[in-house]
């Protein structure tokens, strides 16, 4: 047999690996990120030891790192970076600070050397950047404070790893002397280097980016394009190493630039799954970094050092986030990920160098930080299986969520703008009311002016149960996401046949599959108001406030006619469209007919009347 | 502006007057809109002109309101097409609604008593309509009970109506006529030379038996409890930061 190339073996170990490993750890309710880490250590040295040569591979798969951080920079609009100027470097800032301070005194006071407790604070400040975005864009939480903080956190550390990493030189005493070599001329030499090249992304962004793209794009030969957004991260990224700055910060910034721009979306799909498959070969190749050996010798010590430096920065960020007022909801996943340790741990651990940290303390750091991030995704597990849900059903200091059994008449899901409106006049008429919300920030603001709002998500049936589903006569569903709007029907007709919906249909599909769902009270949201500024024109253009009315009355009729008889065919395009077109074309026919009877019936139109009545009345 | 001190002693010698004009289409009106852009444009007298239709296009009127123009005028002229040998919706609503027991009739009920009525009406068919042998087959005085006897329990005094009979067919000059007799009218209230020869207004006085039945009550109650809920809402929306401290 003759011997495969390597690139073809090792292809075949990792791709099987993933592939075997992740969908077994989804379906165990573990998340693809263990799924990764585990079939990183089953194929490792310790494990079946296909793959040896570790190092390599990771740092081929730190390039995953850059690719996700210019997804992220596409999704970030200059103008939103710079209204997060003040948590990226503010609360940045205190993360990084504040746990390095309290790990160094913490190891300091342990009786490590000062130099090792130095720069093992400063590594273990940091965090993962994969882990935590990952999680934070699989959860859906990067919208929300937890996220905008935890992002901003997260790229001020990107920012802080160049200091870091230029203080470790300094740190290493015997070696200094090398780096002093380096003569004030060289190190001003260094410095315009760097600010030329940022100075010449932002202005090559700006400027020769879109029409590059557009020339290329013009070619109209896709995998062109997508050799071209590749090539652009990777030049960056090189641009970066070669001033040596953080490849990932630079490609950030480039994307940064680029999410105005119209490519925005394709080189978006163009990246994705690039960076889906380089960002699970970094955690594989996490996985394989675990040196076992290490933790077997003592196994004590490594329990310690992650218990303990997960412990300090959990109870460091924690505080943080009570400071930075953080939902409680959304805290212990906050905390969580940045507690863990992160991929630049490895570098700076690796960079200090023999002088600073002697090789048996950094490949227990090094397992350290490894295992924390192994054991992070399986906290949060926990995290989701044990505490969240206590947020769900059981009262909390400042928002009693719904737990104790409600019997109002009227179960109102969704307390946004329109259930407002709806709670609201009932409530004017005396009407006890049990409303449902699963925002957070919504309820809280509500409970302030008095509303007696639950938290609590209504697509659960157990809490609409507790909210008095059962006995109610009437649930408004009216809740912004239309698969959620659907759900609750859908549970309502199972379980509270009892109950009349009155739901609110975000657009006309909508309505229809509500209308499958046999809702007997459906309104279009925006319809009825539409309406009225249509009757506001028509009083603007010289009309009569009430034949204004009339008018759009007759309108509301023939739009509802047009409606019932577009119903039976809405899942056919085609038909939709033609039925509606021909509707139409009978509405504005008869509208016409009847404008003519008027006109016939008064003698004269209307504009020759009001010009007769005024000359009549001047003198 | 100076006002000598006598002027103001001497109470509004301007006679107030509250014209509701109601017309459901006044695209469509040949007569009623010029009378009340006619009463509209009137110099120093003191009108005030609802256009129903246009304030309540949705038929909710606002009872307070309208009970407080009502009752700071002199004489309340109901200006609109008879359509059906009687007056359009919502000049009836207004009825309904505005002329409330114990604030127009019953009793306390004196808001109006007093005051004077007059009804300034145009009719689609001609005169000659009117009348026993054509196809109207009442002299149109036999519709006019109903407004009088509304007018006699609130203690209004119903003053000779003004009517314009046949307003699509009409002549241009009669219109015209028609449309100053209502402008002079206006002008010279009360000074009519009629005004001495009217009776005073029939006294009907509502025994207390006669009130209405719960459901009235019923229905004040109701919105007297919707008034509330909506002023604590207001104040709440308003000022939420004292609540929560208080």
């Amino acid at each position: 047999m003759e011997h495969a190339p390597v690139w073809l073996v090792n292809s075949l170990i990792y791709l099987g690996a993933a592939v075997i490993v992740v969908p077994l750890s989804k379906a165990l309710g573990l998340g693809s990120i263990i799924g990764y880490l585990v079939a990183g250590i089953a194929i490792g040295p310790w494990g079946l030891g296909l793959v040896t040569n570790v190092q390599d591979i990771l740092h081929f798969a730190e390039f995953g790192v850059v690719l996700m951080l210019f997804l992220v920079g596409l999704e970030l609009e200059p103008k939103l970076l710079w209204s997060l100027r003040r948590p990226i470097f503010g609360w940045g800032t205190a993360q990084v600070v504040g746990c390095a301070v309290v790990l160094f005194a913490v190891g300091w006071a342990a009786g490590a050397s000062w130099r090792v407790a130095l720069v093992a604070a400063l590594g273990l400040a940091l965090s993962s950047t994969a882990i935590a975005l990952q999680v934070f864009g699989e959860r859906n939480l990067l919208k929300t404070a937890s996220g905008q903080a935890g992002f901003s956190i997260l790229l001020f550390q990107d920012v802080a790893a160049i200091p870091i990493l230029a203080l470790l030189p300094l740190l290493a005493g015997a070696t200094a002397s090398d780096h002093a070599a380096m003569t004030g001329l060289e190190r001003l030499f260094e410095g315009l280097k760097i600010v030329g090249v940022i100075g010449g992304i932002i202005l090559g962004g700006r400027l020769a980016l879109r029409p590059v793209l557009r020339w290329i794009a013009r070619s109209n030969t896709p995998e062109i394009f997508t050799a071209a957004s590749l090539l652009l991260v990777v030049a960056i990224a090189a641009l970066m190493q070669f001033v040596g700055l953080s490849m990932a910060l630079g490609a950030f910034l480039a994307g940064v630039l680029l999410a105005e721009s119209e490519y925005r979306r394709e080189l978006e799909t163009d990246i994705e799954p690039f960076k889906g498959l380089l960002l699970g070969l970094f955690f594989i190749a996490v996985g394989m970094t675990i040196d076992f050996g290490v933790l077997l010798k003592q196994p004590g010590l490594m329990a310690l050092l992650v218990v303990g430096f997960m412990v300090i920065k959990l109870a460091v960020i924690y505080a943080l986030a009570k400071a930075m007022d953080i939902p409680y909801q959304q805290r212990p996943v906050f905390t969580l990920l940045l507690a863990q340790g992160g991929e630049f741990a490895f570098v700076v651990f690796q960079a200090a160098g023999p002088n600073v940290l002697p090789p048996e303390v950094t490949s227990l750091l090094i397992g350290a930080v490894a295992l924390s991030m192994l054991v992070s995704p399986l906290l949060l597990v926990a995290i989701d299986k044990f505490i969240l849900p206590r947020y769900d059903t059981k009262s909390g200091p400042a928002l009693d969520e719904i737990s104790e059994q409600q019997d109002a008449k009227v179960l109102i899901c969704g307390f946004g703008r329109y259930g407002q409106i709806v709670g609201r006049l009932l409530m004017s008429q005396g009407k006890t009311v049990t409303v449902l919300d699963h925002d957070a920030d919504t309820v809280e603001g509500l409970r302030q002016f008095g509303f007696r709002v639950f938290y609590g998500d209504a697509t659960r049936l157990d809490l609409l149960r507790v909210a008095g589903g059962a006995t109610a006569k009437a649930i408004v569903v009216a809740v912004d996401d239309i698969e959620q709007s659907l759900e609750i029907v859908d549970l309502v007709n199972e379980h509270f046949p009892q109950a009349k919906i009155i739901a609110r249909a975000r657009n006309l599909t909508h309505l229809y599959q509500l209308r499958d769902r046999r809702v007997p009270y459906i309104e279009r949201e925006l319809f009825e108001s539409s309406l009225r500024s249509g009757r506001s024109v028509l009083e603007v253009l010289g009309w009569p406030a009430h034949e204004a009315r009339e008018a759009a009355m007759s309108f509301r009729r023939g739009n509802l006619q047009i409606m019932n008889e577009t119903y039976p065919h809405y899942k056919d395009r085609a038909k939709v469209i033609a039925v509606a077109k021909e509707g139409r074309q009978q509405f504005e026919q008869q509208m016409a007919r009847e404008r003519a009877l008027r006109k016939e019936r008064s003698g004269r139109g209307w504009e020759e009347d009001v010009k007769e009545a005024e000359e009549e009345l001047v003198p | 502006m100076f006002v000598p001190m006598n002027d103001i002693t001497t109470t509004h010698e301007k006679p107030r007057i509250y014209v509701l004009a109601a017309h459901p289409h006044w695209r469509d009106s040949r007569v009623n809109r010029q009378l009340m852009e006619v009463a509209r444009a009137l110099p120093d007298v003191n009108v005030d002109v609802n256009d129903l239709y246009s304030s309540y296009p949705d038929y909710a009127i606002d009872v307070e309101a309208e009970q407080t123009r009502a009752a700071s005028a002199d004489l309340i002229v109901l200006l609109h097409p008879i359509q059906w040998y009687s007056m359009p919706p919502l000049q009836k609503l207004w009825l309904d609604e505005v002329l409330a027991w114990g604030w127009a009739y019953g009793p306390d009920g004196n808001a109006l008593r007093g005051k004077d009525c007059w009804l300034v009406a145009t009719t689609g068919g001609p005169e000659s309509s009117y009348h026993p042998q054509s196809y109207n087959r009442y002299f149109f005085d036999a519709f006019l009970p109903p407004y009088e006897q509304t007018a006699a329990l609130c203690g209004l005094r119903f003053l000779p109506p003004l009517l314009f009979h046949g307003a699509r067919s009409a002549r241009r000059e009669d219109l015209a006529a028609h449309v100053e007799v209502f402008r002079q009218r206006l002008a010279s209230y009360p000074h009519w030379p009629e005004m001495d020869e009217l009776d005073a207004c029939p006294t009907c006085v509502v025994p207390q038996t006669d009130r209405p039945a719960e459901p009235d009550d019923f229905a004040k109650v109701q919105a007297a409890a919707f008034k509330g809920a909506i002023k604590d809402a207001f104040a709440r929306s308003t000022a939420p930061s004292n609540t929560e401290a208080a």
